[in-house]
């Protein structure tokens, strides 16, 4: 029977919630790296014993977790669990992503827009996102604070920036979010491994079609009033991107304010917001098996970062969007004002699709009737940062 | 024999207790006890200094024989009694927040 495991990660540690394909009962294991932020973590579709897990802290930084049995051990890459460290040389750099400064880009990388306008360096912050390879569970790509794509072949032991992403001519343009000039989505094509859709706060999405040399923007349609120029090139707040792997060239986007749909791959947006009580947002997701079925929670406003109306809704669409219907079975309706973030959404792949959120609350939430219904699965953990969710033979 | 003291999230991330003891050959310096200290527990790369400039972390602070050693150069010689291992050096998370 098939299983389903849910990756949590929190202001104060990771969660690993486990059931089975009818997802009632859950077990629940964690805190994993007790007392760390951990940004995202997200298990290999080659080989879903492979998870990766980005560790974070403002005393000592960056630390990348692997497990290769399901999240039952962790170490982290070239520092193997349980082994007494052996003198020498220094082996793990797992955690070291240095951008790339030597020019192979044809460009000096040295800064990017500042909040007053002016040029600042780039510094590596933390990781937000982790993609694994669809094909190979030794390569896995990075999305980091300041905005850069890093890339290992090797299971997570040591990382290359593709620094023609930071190295594209509108790259000293940007500047950051409220939260950090974060790159927080990273989509890879299962039609063609060439084909990488990224975003950052605050610059706005990006494709490659080379496996990662060459970018360019992909903004065209996006309308931003609270930029200079409304539809500039970069410069928009783009908070997360979706897609279905069965129909790769479909995007959803959840930007600071829209609700945007592309038909061509992010070439040309168009807005979808439709009928929401308010299009101001972080998550969006779709369907595993509805490719016009997509999923939103719409908060307040960006001065207030958290539902409205104080009732917790996810709203779906059935249409592609512009026309939506609130979910609010089993989900709080009153009294309540949570925040969902970015990569806190998640869909599994049963036959009746299963749709997982976390909240800044500390809930997660699962449905395993495509949204009709909701359930938490937990209702007191850290602030939740992230939510994946692998389906289980 | 040269004395360190991790603060737990180190102690965890390096397998270790609160105190863990190394060799250090030549003058015992921060730089010195720093490198030992990462070649024998690797995974600690980059928690206490940046990987590039090797540089402090901005909320770690050194400690010992109750001095702040922190914005000292880092091959400046430490205290006799670190180098001598009768007194430990201390790597402490500073108090940040409210």
């Amino acid at each position: 029977m098939s299983r389903v495991r849910v990756l949590v990660g929190t202001r104060k540690g990771a969660f690993i919630l486990e059931s089975d394909g009818k997802r009632e009962k859950w077990d629940v294991s964690g805190p994993h790296f007790s007392g760390w932020e951990l940004y995202h973590l997200k298990g290999s579709p080659a080989d879903p014993n492979r998870i990766y897990a980005s560790q974070t802290s403002g005393w000592f930084g960056q630390i990348i977790q692997r497990s290769d049995d399901g999240g039952k051990t962790w170490h982290q890459p070239g520092t193997p669990a349980g082994q007494a460290p052996e003198p020498g040389p220094p082996k793990a750099v797992s955690n070291k992503f240095v951008y790339d400064a030597s020019g192979e880009s044809g460009k000096p990388l040295t800064t990017h827009q500042w909040y007053d306008g002016t040029q600042h360096p780039w510094e590596f912050k933390r990781v937000w996102h982790l993609e694994p390879s669809l094909s190979d569970p030794d390569t896995v790509y990075a999305g980091v604070e300041d905005a850069a794509i890093f890339r290992s072949t090797d299971g997570g032991e040591n990382w290359k920036e593709l620094s023609g992403l930071r190295g594209h001519d509108t790259g000293p343009k940007w500047q950051p979010g409220a939260g950090g000039m974060c790159l927080h989505t990273i989509i890879l094509d299962p039609s063609n491994p060439q084909r990488i859709v990224i975003a950052i706060s605050a610059a706005g999405a990006f494709r490659s079609d080379d496996g990662g040399k060459s970018w360019k923007p992909i903004n065209k349609g996006l309308y931003s009033k609270y930029i200079p120029n409304p539809t500039a090139e970069v410069g928009h707040c783009v908070h997360h991107i979706a897609m279905n792997p069965k129909r790769p060239g479909v995007l959803f986007m959840q930007k600071h304010w829209d609700v945007m749909r592309s038909d061509d791959a992010g070439d040309s947006w168009r807005e979808v917001s439709g009928n929401l009580p308010t299009d101001f947002g972080f998550v969006i997701d779709v369907h595993s098996h509805e490719p016009e079925t997509i999923y939103v929670v719409p908060i307040k406003s960006d001065g207030e970062h958290f539902v409205h109306e104080g009732k917790l809704r996810v709203y779906r669409s059935r249409t592609g969007g512009n026309e939506w219907e609130a979910l609010t079975k089993g989900l709080p309706q009153e009294n309540c004002y949570v925040n969902v973030l970015r990569d806190a959404m998640a869909v599994d792949t049963l036959d009746k699709c299963g749709i997982y959120f976390g909240t800044s609350g500390g809930q997660v939430y699962a449905s395993a009737d495509a949204g009709d219904s909701w359930n938490p699965i937990v209702r007191d953990l850290p602030a939740v940062l992230s939510v994946e969710v692998q389906t289980l033979a | 024999m040269i004395r360190v003291e991790l603060p737990q999230h180190l102690r965890t991330l390096a397998h270790v207790g609160r105190e863990v003891t190394l060799e250090v050959e030549g003058p015992v310096t921060q730089r010195s006890v720093l490198d030992a200290l990462e070649a024998l527990y690797p995974m600690l790369r980059g928690t206490i200094r940046d990987h590039d400039t090797l540089k402090r972390r901005a909320f770690l602070r050194f400690f010992a024989c109750e001095q702040d050693l922190s914005h000292e150069a880092p091959d400046s010689p430490l205290p006799e009694a670190v180098a001598s291992g009768k007194e430990v050096f201390l790597i402490i998370g500073a108090i940040a927040g409210g």
